[in-house]
């Protein structure tokens, strides 16, 4: 069975180390912060300017001054900072970040991305992803593994206008999680129930799989 | 003797010498932290063919989304403009130019513009196409592409607080572009929620020092929500 949008969330809260500080983006990404392990803790960097994003406010606590980059309310957890933007940026473009989760169009074998723009159709900007991609230390892709019409977003090579270059080291479909090295996609792990052969079928770029493939453990 | 005394008595003052295609620098993260009260005066001002510098473009009926309503903005430097369907329309109909620009890239421009810095190198889309006709060059091993700063004739800003030189304290993250963006202007004019006595504001704790500020103004804001979002 192809995993829930939640599913693909707690999955990539697997990936979360003790101490990292983490730009989660708009979507699926946003929803792994309720899948964070009790025994660490991270701090989510908002790039409008917030390291250390809480919970959404109470009705009471709703301010027009505290918003994240998704442009929702939030609160500011203990420990938190605010700052401008471009000190934001420089936490991000700097490689201060330990980690940026976010969603993409498609991926392809050699860790480009493309995500922001779908030429005559969807033009409403790249937002900061083009600095997270550039910057971040370790960059995880979300996506569906194939679009509704049965397409490939693992690609030998990107369709659409590029995000970034040779970033991605890491992606999480519904599918299946797979690393990319060396000029192609390494299947690691498999969605419970979803065989090797559907991933192999679904996946247009070059995929190695190398022996047994173990079951995402959720 | 004015001396250091920046505040303005009107918004008619506060915008005063604004004229047809100028470049105005805005701060402003979505709807949150924008000087509603500036923005609303241009329109009334209807000043044309303005190059607006903005994060975002606001929404249809507020911020500087007001602006697109009489056609007043003919070029948009911006991150993200997804919140606006009349910005889509006269793009796609050729009556506004639009140059995306990522978020990072768009806070150093300002950052630079003000700090006379009139180029600078960034791995933020390389390879991309905002990477097209731009200068790259390998540091380290790793290329990098030359994006230019930004000033521009007028800044708008919206503060939290000022005194009356000018020195600035934002809240929260309605912090956001405001700071760069009132270094770039060559007339920054802060709209802000409280004006207290050179004194009152401590310090240490000024974000923006007056010396960026050339005008300031006391506002009314509605402060609206763009995505209200709570937990109860």
């Amino acid at each position: 069975m192809a995993l829930s949008r939640e599913q693909v969330a707690m999955r990539v809260a697997q990936e979360l180390q003790d101490g990292y500080y983490v730009n989660l983006g708009i979507g699926i990404p946003t929803l792994v912060a309720n899948y964070v392990p009790d025994d660490i803790e991270v701090m989510l960097q908002s790039e409008n300017g917030l390291l250390g994003m809480g919970q959404y406010p109470t009705k009471a606590e709703l301010d027009a001054d505290m918003i994240n980059a998704g442009k929702e309310t939030v609160t500011a957890a203990t420990g938190a900072a605010i700052f401008n933007s471009a000190d934001s940026f420089a936490m991000i473009r700097g490689g201060h970040v330990d980690l940026t989760v976010l969603g993409a169009f498609e991926v392809d074998q050699n860790g480009n991305i493309a995500s922001w723009m779908i030429p005559k159709k969807l033009i409403k900007g790249m937002g900061g992803a083009m600095d997270l991609v550039a910057g971040a230390k370790n960059i995880i892709v979300t996506m569906t593994h194939a679009s509704k019409h049965g397409e490939s977003k693992l690609l030998e090579s990107c369709s659409l206008p590029l995000t970034g270059v040779n970033c991605v080291k890491k992606i999480v479909t519904d599918l299946a999680v797979l690393e990319v090295k060396d000029g192609a996609f390494h299947l690691i792990e498999r969605a419970p129930g979803v065989s090797v052969d559907e991933i192999i079928s679904k996946t247009a770029g070059k995929l190695l799989v190398d022996g047994e493939v173990p079951e995402m453990v959720l | 003797m004015a001396g250091f005394d920046k505040v303005v008595a009107s918004y008619e003052a506060a915008m005063e010498g604004l004229k047809d295609g100028d470049t105005i620098i805005a701060g402003g993260f979505g709807l949150c932290g924008i000087p509603e009260g500036l923005i609303k005066q241009i329109k009334k001002m209807n000043t044309k063919e303005l190059t607006v510098v903005s994060n975002n473009c606001g929404v249809d009926d507020f911020g500087l989304g007001i602006l697109l309503q009489d056609k007043q903005i003919k070029k948009v430097i911006a991150s993200y403009v997804g919140e606006n369907a009349l910005f889509e329309q006269q793009l796609l109909s050729g009556e506004i130019d639009v140059e995306l620009t990522p978020q990072g890239t768009l806070a150093e421009k300002m950052r630079a513009g003000g700090a006379g810095i009139p180029a600078f190198y960034t791995a933020t889309g390389y390879g991309t196409p905002i990477a097209e006709g731009k200068d790259v060059k390998e540091f380290d091993g790793r290329p990098y592409i030359l994006e230019e700063s930004i000033t521009g004739e007028f800044a708008i800003v919206k503060a939290w607080k000022a005194d009356r030189y000018g020195n600035l304290v934002f809240r929260h993250t309605a912090m956001n572009f405001n700071p760069m963006a009132a270094t770039a202007g060559k007339i920054t004019v802060a709209e802000v929620e409280e004006i207290v006595e050179p004194g009152e504001l401590e310090p240490s704790q000024i974000h923006t020092p007056g010396i960026y500020v050339n005008r300031v103004i006391k506002g009314n804001f509605e402060k609206r929500i763009e995505r209200v979002t709570t937990r109860d």
